[in-house]
């Protein structure tokens, strides 16, 4: 019998054998993807348990790492967490992140990829791995102006330095406090997930750069540039009739624009509807969306906030392309789009890339990346640029924008109602409130959004309610 | 003229290894609370129904030594030659069991660990009373249509109306009172006793080549009967049961047992090839066998249900090579970590080298008995033991192997490790059996079996001894010689068997000495 029982033993061997090898195999080849599963509690908690670096206003941290006796060792704190939830978004064990928490996530936790030598050293070294902080283009005194003026109406507003493209403002309302969702209280961090998600205000919405509303009559700007483009002037004379039937359509446009026929200064500066349709007929679609695209439309914005694309409709007929030139129709920017088009009309024609982090430095203070400012597209040319600004210059100075002028300072704006429902034919719906504006000294371009801007609809709500917020944000900055 | 294989009985290392496992096994225990809290474990606290029995943690750590050497000294006793490292091998892996168990009591506040302890008093009795009484396994030959009838009964036990559990999708457990039972356990070695009683008798029958195919002579239609019987036994197990794993285990059993005593392959093939279509059968029954063979092949496609075989993984990868440490991983995560999942416990907290040593510590008593197996001068001992090795084999590799997705997951115990009573008790029965086996292998061979003498040997002497026929019969007329006081006294008992069999197991021929031939 002892032939078989060494044949059987061979098999018990190769068991175990198959059993010490797949082990070992799982090792060398499971391992990093078992490790990098979302669903993997073991890694989230220790991931969520590092002394992830700081997001810095200036020289001011508003998000630190502190540590905490816990399971987890660290806690993720706020300061005036609602102030730019926004922005730093927040970091929580059971939803894990939003806004740059998850965008640098690694960087933050020192886990990228440059910070893994760093990481090796330290543990060698004994050193607790620390991660890298983000320096923000931020102004805090324009964030904190922008937050007051808007109040707790919904809406956004954001604030650029045109001549970088820094982020000086961001603010979207309501907001939420990131707070209550990093705490290391998960049942806590469950019931306050809930009602954030429940409300109907919908808090954890960046409106400013992951929502698209109808732009209404600051699109207004958009046509303005194409017309200048195509070799138009300031005083280039429009038609402006009280009143325009729209082709194959029984909508019927109105409005006094102070005469039959107006030069496109004055068609701006009272923002007049009948003209810029037939500016817009006249111009065509295809001529619209180009100009919009060279302005952003159509392509993300700023992936560090996980921006969203604006859009002009694809294929209009000419009744759509006259309403989308008023920023109608299907026409959808978000309000980091319209100060983007403010900030390409302010400096000269060049749309500066957005962005909010300006530098990556290690937990040593070298610095990891920086993003220095990049031009992102040519809207328009010099001269049209600055015939532009002086059109916006003359909208606040006599037009729809009186609300935003600042003595000493040259401010350009321009209003914008859109009346949400489509064709706004005797909509008594809320409407949005719009206002975008730049200022010469300092250089910043800002754009307003209110969601919910009163009842009257006409077109000075935009003046009324969106450009104070403007003129509030310029003043903090002057 | 011929020289014989003489094994000492190593009473020195096995002590030693005997209190290194212990140690190891109260280190885990130790290190657990050291690591968490910086403190030696708060208590010990054991308690039955109305009896406690407690007091400080090194009242645990001093019973758990005593256990220990109380059957270390048990075996030294009654079978000095019983092999010396398979006592301590099997504590070290209850002590990793023990101490995993209480580090995985600390993260959900029961007291399965002191438990556990209380199993293991029973177990030790239980071993105890083997170690006592039994001696020699060859006695265990004559009942075979009892330990049959006793092997099914406990298998089929669950499927009585009200004893009978169903758990998990698979009805192999009983319940009396507060205690579950997996009578399997215990008929694994029931049965194993059975068929090594059965086969001895048979294998000359069993192995008549029938028809030949393939270069293969297959077995006569005739004697199909047995291994037919030992089929649809399996397969009642299995549509009633609903557990494939179970299945598996005693029919390979059988089948590896059936050519062991034929000599057979093509009982093997055979059998293997019935192996598949209780698979198939399986597959296609139950719906849970197929769910589980789903979440073998791709478990990741469903993380609710395959929870607990992925939280196993994650276990395993945040482990690593070297483990967490002890009370240092989250082992506590995977659900019934303390019982099927302890190997991804150890795997978490011990690493890869932990959890391959573990393994190896098994594959380490499966190989001192298989060498009993060769070593064994009769068959039915030969038989015992491949049948043990290789079911307790077959069962380490279908569980270790389902938690490291190497197999489809079965649910059954991890032996010595695994939290449960009945598992403890019967691996401790199954120790006892092991040890006698050994003891029995392992001893001078019984020289003057006519005259009721063993011939002495020095414990410590070489490991070959020249034996001369009769010789020395004549010039040493069974004198005894110095250490007589330490030799094995005679078995009253005559074990049915009338001498021990010519040692065929690997004996060295040795020239004969000069001036001895006649």
């Amino acid at each position: 019998m002892n032939g078989p029982i060494r044949r059987v033993a061979v098999v018990v061997m190769l068991m175990f054998l198959a059993l010490m090898l797949n082990a070992s195999y799982s090792y060398v080849f499971r391992t990093e993807s078992l490790s990098s599963d979302p669903a993997n509690r073991r890694v989230r908690d220790a991931e969520f348990g590092t002394d992830r670096g700081d997001i810095l206003v200036g020289n001011t941290p508003i998000v630190t790492s502190t540590p905490v006796e816990d399971r987890f060792g660290f806690q993720r704190t706020y300061n005036q967490g609602r102030l730019y939830a926004g922005i730093t978004g927040y970091y929580s064990f059971l939803y894990g992140g939003s806004g740059l928490e998850r965008t640098y996530s690694s960087q933050l936790a020192g886990t990228s990829d440059v910070q893994v030598l760093q990481n090796i050293v330290d543990a060698a070294s004994g050193r607790r791995p620390q991660g890298a902080s983000l320096q923000t283009t931020l102004d805090a005194r324009a964030q904190q102006a922008a937050a007051q003026a808007l109040g707790d109406r919904p809406g956004a507003v954001v604030a650029l330095d045109y001549t970088t493209g820094g982020v000086l403002a961001m603010v979207t309302s309501p907001s939420f406090d990131p707070n209550a969702l990093a705490s290391h209280d998960i049942a806590a961090t469950q019931t306050a997930w809930q009602q954030l998600n429940d409300d109907p205000a919908k808090p954890l919405t960046n409106r400013a750069v992951r929502e698209v509303y109808p732009p209404g009559s600051t699109f207004k700007l958009v046509v303005s540039a194409a017309a200048l483009e195509s070799g138009m002037t300031p005083d280039t004379t429009v038609a402006s009739p009280a009143s325009l039937r729209l082709p194959d359509s029984t909508f019927e446009m109105t409005g006094d624009c102070g005469g039959e026929e107006v030069s496109l200064r004055q068609a701006l500066q009272v923002s007049c509807n009948t003209a810029y349709a037939l500016l817009g007929d006249q111009l065509g679609a295809d001529a619209l969306r180009r100009q919009a695209e060279k302005f952003g439309f159509g392509s993300p914005v700023m992936p560090e906030l996980n921006g969203v694309p604006s859009r002009f409709p694809t294929d209009p007929d000419r009744a759509q392309t006259m309403l989308s030139a008023i920023g109608g129709f299907d026409v959808a920017a978000s309000p980091l789009q319209m100060a983007m088009v403010v900030a390409g009309i302010a400096n000269d024609g060049v749309v500066m890339e957005p962005h909010v982090v300006s530098q990556v430095r290690g937990a040593d203070l070298n610095v990891i990346s920086t993003h220095a400012p990049r031009p992102l597209s040519t809207a328009m040319s010099g001269a049209n640029a600055r015939a532009l600004q002086d059109m916006m210059v003359s909208v606040v100075e006599n037009g729809t924008g009186r609300r935003a002028q600042i003595p000493g300072v040259r401010v350009g704006g321009k209003t914008g109602t859109a009346v949400t429902a489509s064709a706004g034919s005797g909509s008594t719906r809320v409407p949005y409130a719009w206002f975008v504006a730049f200022a010469e000294d300092p250089t910043v371009a800002v754009a307003v959004f209110v969601q919910d801007a009163g009842v009257d609809g006409s077109e000075i709500s935009g003046g009324r309610y969106a450009a104070p917020v403007a003129q509030a944000v310029i003043e903090a900055v002057r | 003229m011929a020289e014989v294989v003489v094994h000492r009985r190593r009473t020195g290392t096995s002590l030693v290894m005997m209190l290194f496992a212990l140690a190891l096994g109260a280190a885990g225990y130790v290190l657990t609370s050291l690591n968490q809290n910086g403190t030696f474990p708060a208590d010990w606290l054991m308690s039955a129904g109305p009896l406690q029995f407690g007091g400080p943690w090194f009242v645990g750590v001093a019973a758990w030594f005593a256990l220990g050497l109380l059957c270390w000294g048990i075996t030294v006793w009654r079978l000095p030659y019983a092999d010396p490292l398979i006592l301590p091998v099997a504590f070290l892996l209850t002590g990793l069991g023990v101490s995993m168990i209480h580090r995985l009591d600390q993260a959900d506040g029961k007291r399965s660990a002191e438990l556990q302890m209380l199993w293991l008093f029973l177990a030790v009795a239980v071993f105890i009373a083997v170690v006592v009484w039994l001696r020699d396994h060859r006695r265990l030959q004559r009942y075979t249509y009892l330990w049959f009838l006793a092997g099914f009964l406990l298998l089929l036990a669950p499927l009585l109306p009200v004893l009978g559990k169903e758990n998990h999708g698979a009805r192999i457990w009983i319940e009396v009172g507060p205690f579950s039972f997996q009578p399997a356990e215990i008929a694994r070695i029931v049965l194993s006793i059975a068929f090594a009683a059965y086969l001895v008798e048979k294998k000359d029958v069993l192995a008549m080549a029938g028809r030949r195919f393939l270069g293969i002579d297959f077995p006569r239609p005739r004697d199909l009967g047995p291994i037919l019987i030992a089929w649809g036994f399996a397969l009642v197990i299995l549509v009633f049961q609903k557990d494939l794993g179970t299945t598996l285990l005693f029919f390979g059993l059988f089948v590896a047992m059936l050519y062991v005593a034929t000599e057979r392959p093509s009982w093997a093939i055979l059998g293997t090839l019935m192996v598949v279509v209780l698979g198939v059968v399986g597959y296609n029954a139950f719906g849970h066998v197929q769910t589980r063979f789903e979440s073998w092949l791709n478990p990741f496609a469903d993380y609710d249900r395959n929870g607990q075989v992925i939280n196993a993984q994650f276990g395993f990868a945040w482990g690593g090579l070297f483990g967490s440490g002890w009370g240092e991983g989250r082992p506590y995560l995977t659900p019934l970590a303390k019982n099927d999942f302890i190997a991804a416990a150890l795997g978490e907290e011990l690493g890869l080298f932990g959890l391959v040593a573990v393994i190896l510590l098994f594959g380490f008593i499966v190989a001192r008995l298989l060498r009993a197996a060769l070593g064994s001068g009769e068959g039915f001992g030969k038989l015992l033991a491949t049948g043990l090795a290789f079911v307790f084999a077959l069962q380490v590799f279908v569980i270790v192997g389902g938690v490291t997705r190497l197999l489809p997951l079965t649910g059954l115990t991890t032996p010595f490790v695994s939290q449960g009573g009945s598992s403890l008790l019967s691996n401790f029965l199954l120790l006892g059996l092991m040890l006698t086996i050994t003891h029995q292998v392992r001893r001078p061979p019984l020289e003057h079996a006519e005259t009721g003498e063993y011939v002495l040997l020095s414990a410590d002497a070489t490991q070959t001894l020249p034996v001369v026929g009769g010789a020395r019969a004549a010039t040493e007329p069974a004198a005894p010689a110095a250490g007589a006081v330490d030799a094995p006294r005679p078995d009253p008992e005559d074990f049915g068997a009338p001498g021990p069999e010519p040692i065929a197991a690997s004996p060295i021929t040795a020239p004969p000495p000069d001036g001895e031939a006649p």
